[in-house]
């Protein structure tokens, strides 16, 4: 066939060097490798580039369909050294994690977490759900005088209730006249002097008596005394603030009741109860109508204002809420019980 | 106080199950704590004599009784009780019986002997809630092997067991209970006059009584009865007072007991004959004076002592005509004037005694008694006539006693009833309720509360006047009180008040937790030991000073108020470190106690203390430089030394210039003392200090945008040199563009020389508006060094 001119043999051959670039490619092992195969299928001896320089001996009128074959040859093998390099890195990749293969359960060492004591996390809950209800938080001293502890509460000096509170009295000025206080109670009375009513305070705090320590007692704890005074506020305001701290407290389902009963500083008085949604009661604390003794010994006239004031343990709170059998457990700093919580 | 409902319904017919009587009681304020069955489930057990008594051969707590059951045969019996003798008549819960609580009575074996039933105590029979009297002692003359329920005549009967409050005296007596229960049902309540036959020379022939301190006794009354027949009482009265939780013991004794429970009046009998012409005087006790009481015990008798108050105002005595003291006022009676199975002339006594008398007296002498509770709390006034004459009634009937005819008083003037004004408008607003007038009256008048003047036309206000067993109403929130109470606290509508406050917690209070959390963010636990410390305590963690002591300690190892937090703390890690946790981390918050000048109450401040078992002073630092960066305060350390702390590993913690506490080691000594082994850290702090800090909002600077450049720096330092010192010149020298400066590396060797050290800090630079040039960089390490070189004789590495 002498008329059609002879077909070089770098175009001709063209398949057979790509396919054993291919070959190379397929076999490679690494990245660099790849590069090199790469490089030296399209530099100057390398199959393409000789072929594309052999274009000039080919019929023109072939040389268009040539060419493109030469292009799909170089597109070829860069589309397998980019598919292999992808391989390649995979492979590398899934690898190197093998390799750094942890059991994370054998992780040696803990950081130190602290721990709020139980009972701070039920005073803390207790003010916050007051606080909610536009209560504020009042102080006082722990060691007081009897005045306060006692007098200003309508418990006059003699008088028997005195002994039921069991007091620690503190050698400090006259005999008798410093307590360590019995109950969160002269807060009110400070509370009073200190500012003009209206008063929506809660007052928690640590308070002292000549207890022997038991499951359930200790002569060390804690109460939170709540005091309202405003105009013609009653018995009902306080069922109804018990009622609203009940459901805000401990949830929708629990419900509070009052029942006569005796405390000196308060006329009418209240003990409080909560029922749990299963029906039974819990014995909370004490409550009533602020006597009008306390209120004139806080300088308030009792024609022109009234108010309520509530108190309970907070110690049973948490006895209650965590199920603490025995409460000295919960003061005898035993990282054991205080880690717990 | 244990009222019995057959009791009850002498009175008013009583209607309801117990369980809701209970409720009636308690909504009244008279807490029903136990509704006790009394006579019920008795089957089986049956009155056995005890016949003899061994000790057990292998238990010190068990002993062998052999009973009679009435066949002749000795039933062997292991009883853990020691309280009867032989001859005895005791309840036996025979072989087969079912016992109130359930228990099944069987044959068996303890530790080794045969136990065939069980002798029963009153708790066992549910006659008592407590076992406090040991074996029940049948008074009975009941045949041996008659049923306990027929022997006691027992008839099922209903007791609630009240927690009678201090406000309530008249609710210590069956009739006070039934005339509130009686109000709260709306049934008729009576009480019947005694009916006492008269016979025989009048009582003011042979008796009379003087009062001499009047304060002591304002009524005091006596009857006469002649030929008593002293015995045991009959079956029914026994039963109400073992129900009531009373043991019988004779005729004279329950009759007595029988009316005090009733009435709520207590009374004494003495044996006439023991008192010279029955003449009896009513006074304080004398210096030095003592008398021998009822139980044979001699007791001194304290006088007053003029102050009027408490254990000042003395024993109150009744003495005999020679004066000489024969009965312990509302007490207990005295020896030589007792009744005895010989009496036949019997003195009784009822009398009005002054409340704080009496429970001074009770506390100091440790007699508790009925009687005397009745009078702390205070008895009737106007109940005195009831009570003497309803003994009267029962002794004729049960004692065959002959009653002199009269009684004899001798009175203070008669006390005015209380009349309260009561203004419905108060009374609504101090229980939020809407009534009138009308049901105001309705509540009070059942329970003796008359009403009457209603001085308004609407009626909108009227007088009580209150009944004399109820001394502890005398204003209107008490007569609110009851009003409330017999309208139900339950049918009071709930109301809210809206506090027009803002709830919130003050500065101080939110710093409390802001502390707290980060104590226990850098992994402290929070401890609370007690605030009590023993004498030598102070003094062994090494600190002096004045502390303030109770006056009348628990026990003598907590009868000091802390002025540190360091000795509870040490105790803390002592007791972790014994149970094998050495290494704790705890911190407490809490109030220390300083004494301050005469008589003024004690500074209380606030401190927050760190304590670190088995770490050293650079871990405290550590530790204190994390709760600062969690607070957000610059809390710098200058070495000092501090009490208690090591003498060359402590330092101050200065905030704002001010000395706020103090971190470092504890005295090897101290932590000797408190016997803790290995190092202990320490970090104390002052509460309010760090809140007032925790106040400030810190201000956003901006970040710069630019690269920022290292360079680190070494200086050979002299010993004395604190770390800090350089620090803070570097920091200084620095300006503007030094944006932090860490000390990483402290290096001691030989070839620096003794007391050297190489001090190496990482400093980062950067400016806001510019990339640093080399320039800026070499200038400021050029003025850092120099500054550091020549102000602490430091050389550069």
């Amino acid at each position: 066939m002498p008329d059609i001119p002879e077909i070089p043999s770098e175009i001709s051959e063209l398949g057979a060097r790509v396919s054993a670039v291919l070959a190379q490619v397929e076999s490679a092992e690494s990245s660099d490798e790849l590069t090199a195969i790469l490089s030296a299928a399209t530099g100057k001896t390398g199959p393409i580039t000789v072929a594309r320089k052999a274009m000039s001996q080919v019929d023109p009128t072939h040389r268009k369909s040539v060419g493109m074959r030469v292009q799909d040859a170089k597109t070829t093998i860069e589309t397998a050294v980019e598919a292999r390099r992808v391989g390649l890195g995979a492979a590398e990749r899934t690898a190197r994690v093998q390799a750094e293969r942890m059991d994370l359960t054998e992780v040696v060492g803990t950081p130190t977490a602290g721990h709020i004591h139980p009972l701070t996390q039920a005073w803390e809950d207790l003010e916050d759900a007051f606080i909610g209800m536009g209560f504020t938080v009042a102080e006082g001293p722990h060691v007081e005088t009897d005045w306060y502890n006692f007098d200003a509460l309508n418990i006059p000096k003699g008088h028997p209730a005195r002994d039921g509170f069991d007091s620690l009295y503190v050698n400090n000025g006259e005999e008798g006249s410093t307590v360590l206080r019995t109950h969160t109670s002269p807060v009110q009375i400070r509370t009073m002097q200190a500012q003009e009513p209206p008063i929506y305070i809660i007052a928690p705090g640590r308070v002292f008596r000549r207890d022997t320590a038991d499951a359930t007692h200790l002569p060390v704890f804690h109460q939170i005394e709540g005091l309202v005074i405003d105009k013609g506020i009653g018995l009902a305001h306080l069922a109804g603030t018990i009622e609203k701290f009940t459901q805000a407290f401990f949830g929708e389902e629990f419900h509070s009741r009052l029942r006569p009963n005796y405390f000196p500083f308060t006329e009418p008085s209240a003990e409080f109860d909560i029922q749990r949604p299963d029906g039974s009661w819990l014995e909370l604390g004490g409550s009533g109508v602020v006597h009008p003794n306390v209120l004139r010994a806080g300088g308030i006239d009792p024609e022109e204002w009234s108010g309520f004031a509530f108190g309970f343990g907070i110690d049973r709170f948490l006895q209650i809420k965590h199920g603490v059998t025995d409460l000295r457990e919960a003061f005898t700093n035993d990282i054991r019980f205080l880690e717990q919580f | 106080m244990r009222a019995v409902l057959s009791w009850m319904r002498e009175f008013a017919p009583i209607a309801g199950e117990p369980e809701q009587i209970a409720d009636q009681l308690t909504s009244l304020g008279l807490v029903v704590e136990e509704i006790l069955t009394v006579g019920a489930d008795w089957d089986g057990i049956v009155v056995a004599r005890v016949l003899d008594l061994r000790s057990h051969p292998e238990a010190d707590k068990i002993q062998l009784v052999d009973v009679d059951i009435g066949d002749g045969e000795a039933l062997q019996i292991c009883c853990g009780a020691f309280n009867m003798n032989v001859g005895d008549k005791v309840a036996l819960a025979t072989l087969g019986t079912t016992m109130p609580d359930g228990l099944e009575i069987a044959r068996r074996k303890l530790r080794g002997e045969w136990s065939n039933g069980m002798i029963c105590s009153s708790s066992e029979l549910k006659l008592e809630a407590s076992d406090s009297h040991g074996i029940m002692i049948l008074e009975t003359d009941a045949e041996l092997g008659t049923p306990l329920s027929k022997a006691l005549g027992a008839v099922t009967d209903i007791v609630f067991d009240i927690d009678v409050e201090g406000n309530r005296p008249d609710a210590l007596s069956v009739i006070g209970i039934t005339r509130d229960l009686a109000a709260k049902q709306g049934v008729p309540f009576v009480v019947p006059s005694p009916k006492v036959l008269e016979g025989g020379m009048p009582a003011a022939a042979v008796c009379s009584a003087e009062i001499v301190d009047l304060d002591l006794c304002p009524r005091f009354g006596l009857r006469v009865l002649r030929n008593v027949v002293n015995g045991p009482s009959p079956v029914w009265m026994q039963n109400r007072l073992i129900a009531a939780g009373m043991r019988p013991i004779s005729t004279v004794v329950d009759i007595s007991n029988y009316v005090m429970l009733e009435t709520g009046h207590p009374n004494h009998t003495f044996d006439l004959d023991t008192i010279p012409g029955g003449a009896l005087r009513i006074r304080r006790a004398k210096p030095g004076e003592s008398l021998r009481t009822l139980d044979g015990t001699d007791r001194s008798l304290v006088a007053p002592d003029g102050s009027g108050i408490g254990r000042g105002l003395g024993d109150g005595v009744i003495a005999n005509a020679s004066d000489e003291a024969i009965s312990l006022a509302g007490v207990m009676g005295g020896f030589t004037t007792e009744i005895s199975d010989a009496t036949t002339n019997v003195l009784l006594e009822a009398a009005v005694w002054d409340r704080m008398s009496i429970a001074n007296t009770s506390r100091r002498l440790n007699l508790r008694s009925e009687a005397s509770t009745r009078f702390e709390r205070g008895v009737d006034h106007a109940g005195l006539e009831r009570a003497l004459d309803r003994f009267c009634e029962l002794a004729a009937e049960l004692a065959d006693a002959e009653i002199a005819p009269g009684r004899v008083f001798a009175d203070a003037p008669p006390v005015a009833p209380v009349i309260v004004t009561t203004r419905t408008s108060m009374v609504n607003q101090l229980l939020g309720t809407d009534l009138d007038a009308a049901a105001m009256v309705g509540l009070l008048n059942p329970i003796g509360f008359s009403c009457s003047n209603p001085t308004l036309s609407d009626g909108a206000r009227f007088d009580v006047t209150v009944p004399s067993w109820r001394p502890d109403s005398t204003i209107e929130a008490d007569i609110a009180e009851e009003i409330g109470r017999h309208f139900g606290f339950d049918n009071i509508e709930n109301q809210v008040p809206v506090s027009i406050e803002t709830g919130e917690l003050t500065q101080l209070q939110r710093g409390r937790r802001r502390i707290r959390r980060a104590f226990a963010t850098v992994g402290c636990a929070e401890a609370m030991p007690i605030p009590f410390l023993a004498p030598g305590d102070l003094a062994a963690a090494g600190l002096s000073g004045d502390a303030l002591t109770l006056a009348n300690p628990l026990v003598s190892e907590e009868s000091v108020l802390r002025t540190s937090l360091l000795p509870g703390l040490l105790k803390a890690v002592a007791y972790n470190a014994s149970h094998r946790r050495p290494d704790v981390r705890l911190f407490e918050l809490g109030s220390v106690y300083h004494p301050t000048a005469d008589g003024e109450l004690p500074d209380e401040p606030e401190q927050v203390a760190a304590i670190l078992g088995q770490t050293d002073a650079t871990e405290a630092v550590r530790l204190l430089r994390g709760v600062a960066q969690s607070l957000g305060l610059d809390l710098r350390v200058k070495n000092a030394e501090r009490a208690g702390l090591h003498p060359t590993r402590a330092a101050e913690v200065i905030f704002r210039g001010k000395t706020i506490g103090e971190v470092g080691e504890v005295d090897p000594a101290v932590a000797e003392a408190f016997e803790i082994s290995g190092r202990v850290g320490w970090v104390q702090l002052d509460v309010a200090a760090l809140a007032v800090g925790l106040t400030a909002v810190p201000k956003a600077k901006p970040v710069s945008r630019f690269p920022s450049s290292d360079l680190d720096l070494a200086f050979v330092v002299p010993g004395e040199v604190e770390a800090s010192a350089v620090h803070d010149s570097l920091m200084k020298a620095g300006r503007p563009l030094v944006q932090s400066v860490e000390l990483f590396d402290v290096f001691r060797s030989e070839q620096l020389g003794a007391d050297r050290r190489s001090l190496a800090f990482s400093v980062r630079l950067q400016a806001d508006d510019r990339t640093l040039s080399d320039e800026d960089v070499q200038s400021t390490r050029t003025k850092m060094i120099n500054e550091v070189t020549k102000r602490h004789k430091a050389e550069l590495r």
